[in-house]
Formats: structure tokens, sequence, C-alpha cells
């Protein structure tokens, strides 16, 4: 096991101290002389403790964990309990040690899983060789060489070379992605099989991998409010406690004498109210808390999902409604042509073909699906020779000669301009074609759900999610349509971008208290959004400053299933959380009462300590589930 | 700005290092990562760094006897 050489100290400390106490436990002595022998292995395990609580008094930051220990364990002492006073400080310092081990190997297994930091970049230098140089010195528009085996250590465009990326470390995805020169690529990419040559387009500060460290870096500092809650209760809930033990040590005896007339028992009520601050000791809650909501988070942000804090986590684990944008974040905000009709005397091939040719030159979204769409279904590329006098009518479509014909690709206003009568189709994006100035048939485009959608909103649905909403700016019946296909329960269409805040805040009021709204979006256009609801998530971040910017949570990649990822991490994590609340409470309420009943002994006090510290953090390991991808 | 490797065990520990860290004179702004176990220091124009470190590990120590700047 790899500890550091703090915790290998208190490990030898606590092997050491084991025989000692067996040996002087062994020895025949009596009264004094047997307590000064016992000081050896109690100063041994716990003169750390001691320091840190004298040192706690004089700082005037008293009553924290230390404190209790060492008031607890010198009052045993001096009331003659040795071997507990022993005992409880060993066993303090054995789950001390178990806990800062645990929380340390979370904490480099997260690391580890985010090491996207690249350690060098290869710039070209003046004399045209290449020079390894750190990251941070490297200027806007350097070329840089990555080989195979390397991280891409700054963002930048591909100038030379061809090969594909692991980018598993920020998506979460194992797929590679291929690249050639002309791509953007992100930094903390891993290049897998060529040579590349990059030119950086930003600073190593402004670069993805310095955006997502920062982030996660960062997230520690949003405490959930169960977190929050904890710590502040522990101001008043050491101080509670060490004047109820007190009020244990000194009121029985008292009113024994005093009322009762019998005898007082000093010593009887004082080892119960030392059992009464053992058992007391908040370590359980104070640390399984935020390594639970450590561990959700880090692993969430191996998986691809980036959560910018603890109280984002607590809040997506409360979702009831969940809203979607519906372009680029449901559906892949491209358009695919999806119905061709044909008239009479055109083959659909044919359309196809002329539309493809005439379309071949632009540039335009739905021209190059028409182009896409083509060579998928034909497998050859448009004959571009084939075409002269292109022509291309912004806002209408394109006129252009195909095989010598004159043809015209557009929309309904171009027809009617032409005065082609054309049939009549009810959808958003429809592509018709005139040959000769006689109408040939028209193609239907539309902007597909992702394959993912679908399992994506089932899955919400299962984990519970009571409502999802789609908005959109699209046209009623296409968004109606996709809505019904992926099972939303509500979608509002034709949407300007400010009137999706609006829509989000009546959402808001419709909720139960108690639970959150929690927009879905794809970072473009719906900032406002984002931050109106109670949790805003966007997707496919990577490469995108303003998604990033603007959300609580920030997918890398744009598959919706990891919007029902997140929200199973977020809930179990909660669920460990609430379990270990009751953990702690429970068993602890029921020593305490026992304790003070005088039921419990000081063994009783250590388990109800360190056991349920120990167990606690176990329990609060598990939401780190690193081994699963 | 300078970033400092750090040892400590716990997040709320690394947290109050954070705050301890901020209140030298001569830090501008200073964040502990105990993710990363880091700590990033922006010094005052003009700032002895080395003296500014320092106090820094002091103020730390107090708060947190068992932390460690390498520094």
């Amino acid at each position: 096991m790899n500890m550091t050489t703090k915790q290998k100290k208190v490990f030898w400390r606590i092997l050491l101290t084991i025989p000692v106490l067996l040996i002087v436990h062994l020895l025949p002595l009596e009264g004094w002389l047997n307590g000064i022998f016992y000081l050896i292995p109690y100063l041994l395990i716990g003169y750390d403790i001691l320091k840190k609580a004298v040192r706690g008094i004089w700082n005037r930051e008293i009553f924290d964990e230390n404190f209790l220990m060492a008031v607890a364990t010198v009052g045993a002492l001096l009331l003659g309990e040795y071997l507990e006073a022993t005992a409880v400080m060993l066993f303090y310092q054995i789950g001390e040690l178990f806990q800062s081990v645990a929380v340390g190997k979370s904490r480099k297994n997260i690391a580890d899983l985010m090491d996207i930091c690249p350690d060098y970049a290869n710039v070209e230098t003046k004399e045209g060789q290449w020079k390894e140089t750190d990251p941070d010195e490297v200027p806007v528009g350097s070329l840089i060489l990555v080989k195979p085996g390397e991280k891409i250590p700054l963002d930048g465009t591909i100038l030379e070379g061809v090969s594909c990326l692991n980018t598993a470390a920020l998506t979460g995805e194992s797929v590679p992605r291929d690249v050639k020169a002309g791509d953007d690529v992100v930094s903390g990419c891993i290049n897998l099989s060529g040579v590349l040559k990059i030119r950086t387009t930003k600073e190593f500060e402004d670069s993805t991998v310095s955006k997502i460290l920062e982030l996660v870096e960062n997230s520690s500092m949003h405490k959930a409010k169960s977190e929050q809650f904890i710590t502040k209760s522990a101001h008043y809930y050491t101080p509670a406690v060490c004047y109820s033990a007190l009020a244990l040590a000194l009121l029985p005896p008292l009113i024994r004498i005093l009322a009762m007339g019998m005898e007082a028992q000093w010593s009887v009520w004082a080892i119960r109210a030392l059992t009464f601050l053992v058992i007391s000791c908040p370590c359980a809650l104070v640390i399984s808390i935020p390594l639970s909501f450590f561990g959700g988070i880090g692993g969430a942000s191996a998986k691809g999902i980036l959560i910018k804090g603890a109280n984002y986590l607590e809040a997506l684990a409360k979702a009831e409604c969940m809203v979607f944008d519906k372009t680029g974040t449901l559906t892949k905000g491209v358009f695919e042509v999806t119905e061709v009709h044909a008239q009479e005397g055109f083959s659909e091939e044919e359309l196809c073909r002329i539309a493809a040719n005439a379309e071949s030159f632009s540039n335009h979204p739905i021209s190059r699906s028409l182009v896409a769409y083509y060579e998928k279904q034909s497998g050859i590329t448009p004959e571009q020779e084939s075409v002269s006098e292109v022509e291309e009518l912004s806002g209408y479509g394109i006129r252009a000669n195909v095989d010598g014909k004159p043809v015209w690709v557009g929309n309904r206003r171009l027809m009617e301009q032409m005065g082609i009568a054309v049939e009549p189709m009810g959808e958003a994006a429809v592509v018709y074609v005139a040959v000769q100035g006689k109408y040939a048939g028209c193609m239907v485009l539309e902007d597909r759900e992702k394959p993912q959608s679908l399992e994506a909103m089932q899955r919400l649905k299962q984990a519970g999610i009571r409502k999802l909403v789609m908005l959109t700016g699209d046209v009623k019946t296409v968004a109606e349509k996709v809505a019904a296909r992926l099972g939303m329960d509500e979608v509002k269409s034709e949407l300007l971008p400010e009137q999706k805040v609006g829509q989000v805040e009546v959402l808001l009021k419709e909720k139960t208290p108690g639970h959150t709204l929690v927009f879905v979006g794809d970072g473009i256009n719906d900032a406002p959004v984002l931050t109106r609801s109670d949790v805003g998530i966007s997707m496919g971040a990577l490469g995108s400053d303003a998604a990033i910017e603007a959300a609580d949570i920030v997918l890398m990649d744009d598959n919706p299933l990891k919007v029902a990822e997140a929200i199973r991490i977020s809930r179990k994590c909660l669920r460990i959380v609430y379990e270990n609340i009751a953990l702690a409470i429970g068993v602890k309420g029921i020593c305490l009462v026992l304790g003070a009943l005088g039921i419990a002994n000081m063994w009783l006090a250590i388990f109800a300590d360190v056991g349920v510290m120990v167990l606690a953090v176990l329990n609060a390991i598990r939401c780190l589930e690193f081994n699963k991808k | 700005m300078k970033k400092y490797g750090i040892e400590v065990d716990c997040a709320n520990c690394a947290l109050k290092m954070e705050e301890a860290a901020n209140k030298v004179p001569g830090v501008v702004k200073a964040t502990v990562s105990f993710m990363t176990q880091k700590m990033k220091v922006e010094f005052e124009e003009g700032a002895d760094e080395t003296a500014v470190m320092q106090e820094v590990l002091k103020a730390c120590k107090k708060v947190e006897a068992d932390c460690e700047i390498f520094l």
C-alpha cells in the first residue's frame, strides 16, 4: 500500500504501541506505578493528538476532534482507567490512518483518471528544430509536433498528418476519433497513430485542458447543502456535547447527594461522561460526507461529466422536471434527407442526382446534406463537370445547368417566383427540384434524433423524472413529431431564445417544492436558460468555452445518455450520504443514551466512534466506482 | 502566478489552508486544490515571493499542523 511518510509514521507507531500496551497490561503492577507505565504506550500513540489539542486551545480553535479525544483520554487516565484511555487513543489513530489512506487513494484514483495535463509541447524553433517546451510558454500560432502516444498539449488546427485520437480522458468515450489536416483538435486527447503537425490556436491557459482542470479543481468549493449542514452544525455540536458531558459528570452526583441523600459516585458519573464524549466524536460525518461528494464528482468526471460543485450534484439528484432543447441536444442538429418524392418521368435516383449535382458547389448546410445523401445512396460523388452556370440565389436556392438542362433547386418561394406549381408539403425543410421549367419532385429534410435520445428519455422516465419537456424554436409539426417519437410529456415550439426563459419560469413555478428543474442544452444561445434553471447542463462542450462557462454541469460529448448517467450517479451519491448520516446519528444516538445510563462502556464507545467512521468511509468510497468505465 | 506542490490529507483541511493563505500580506489570491494537491498563488506586484511563501507556510501550519508546502 502506498502511504505518505506521515501515514507511515503513524502506522509504525500503531504497530509499536500494540505490543508495548500488551506488556504493560501483563506487568504485575498496582496503582500509581501502573499508571506511570501505561503512560509509555499512551504517549507513544497519542502525543500528536495532545499536542494538536493544546495548539488548538492556544489558537482559540478548541472543540475539534483532537480536543474531544484529549479530554476523554486524559480524564480516563486520571480516573485510573489506563487500559481504556490508551485503547481509545490507539483505535482513534487506527481509524484516522484508515480514513486518511482511503481518502488519499480515492484522490489519487480520480487524479489519475483526470490525468489530461500535458507535460511538454514539441515546438518548432526558428531554426526549424523541434524543442520540448513547457506548454505554458507556447505562444498562439506556434507549430507543434505531436507523435503517436503523446498528449496533444494545446488546442489547435492540424496542418499536416492523419491520425486517430483517444478522447477517453475528456469524454469517457473509448471510441477513437479520426482526424485529418484542417480539423480542429483539443488538448488532452491522446494521439494514437500518426504524427501530427498542429498550429496552436490558444494559449495553454485558455485551452480545453486548463478549462477542465480548473473546473474540476474548483468543484470542491461549492459545497452541498448537506455538507454545509454538517460543517455548520459541527460548530455547535462539539461545544454542545462537551457541556452535556460536563453536566453528566456533575449534575447526577449532585442530585444524588443533595436531593436523594445517596452516595455521590463521582467516578462512576465521570467515566460515563467520558464515554459520552468518545461516542459523540463527529468524525464519521465530517469525513464521509465530503468524501462521498468528492467521489461522486470525481467518478463522474472520469466519464466525461463535469460537475461544478457538490451543490449541483445534490440538486441534480432531486430533479423532477427536465427540460431539453431540441436542436443539437436531442437531435443531431444536422439535416438529413428522409423522404424523396419524384414526379412522373423522374426516378428517385435521377432526382437526387440532379439536386446533388446542382448543389455540389454550395456550402449551405442543406446543400451539403443533399450531397451527403446522394453520396450515401449511390456511392458516387457528384459529377461537377456536368454542371455549369451555377448561380446561388440567396434565400431561395440554386439555378444551374445540369447535363445542359436548366435546373432550379430550392424552396417553395423559388418555385412560386418561377411560377412552377408544386405539391404542398407541410414540413419545414423541403427542397423542390424543377427541370426545364417543370416540377420534377421534392426532397424532405429532417433534423433526426440522435440514436441514443430515445433510450436516454426512457431511462430518465425509469429513474422517476416526472416531466420531460422539449423546448424548440422549430415549427410545431416537426417539434411534435420528434416529441412524440421520444415520448416527451410536453412540447413548446416556435419559441424565440428569450421565450425559452419564460417557459422555464412557468415550469419552475409548477414544480413541487424541494425538487429541482434541470435544463439540458447544447450551450449555444441558451446561456440565460442555463442560468435560470436550478441545474443547467450543457452538452458537446468539447471545444466550446461558452458552454463550459454558463452551465453547472458540463457533458464533454453530445451523448444524451450521459444525462441519465449523471442523474444515476447523483442519486447514488446522495443515497450514500443519507445512509451515512442515518448510520452515524443512529448508532451514536443509541450509544449516547446507553452511555448516559451506564450500560455502554468505553469499548462500545470506541466502536461507536472509530467503527462507525470506518463503515461510513467504506460506504462513501462506493461513490467513486472508478472500475466501471 | 506560481504553482506549488502541497501535501494535505482532507478536502476540508485544504480549504482551511486556502483561507489562511489568502490572509497573508503579499498574496492577491491563493487557491488550493485537494484533488491535484497543488496550491496556486498570485502575488502582489513587487512582492518578495520567497518571503511571502514562508509566511503562507507558517499561516497554513497554524490552521493545519500536518500540511506541507513544497517550496
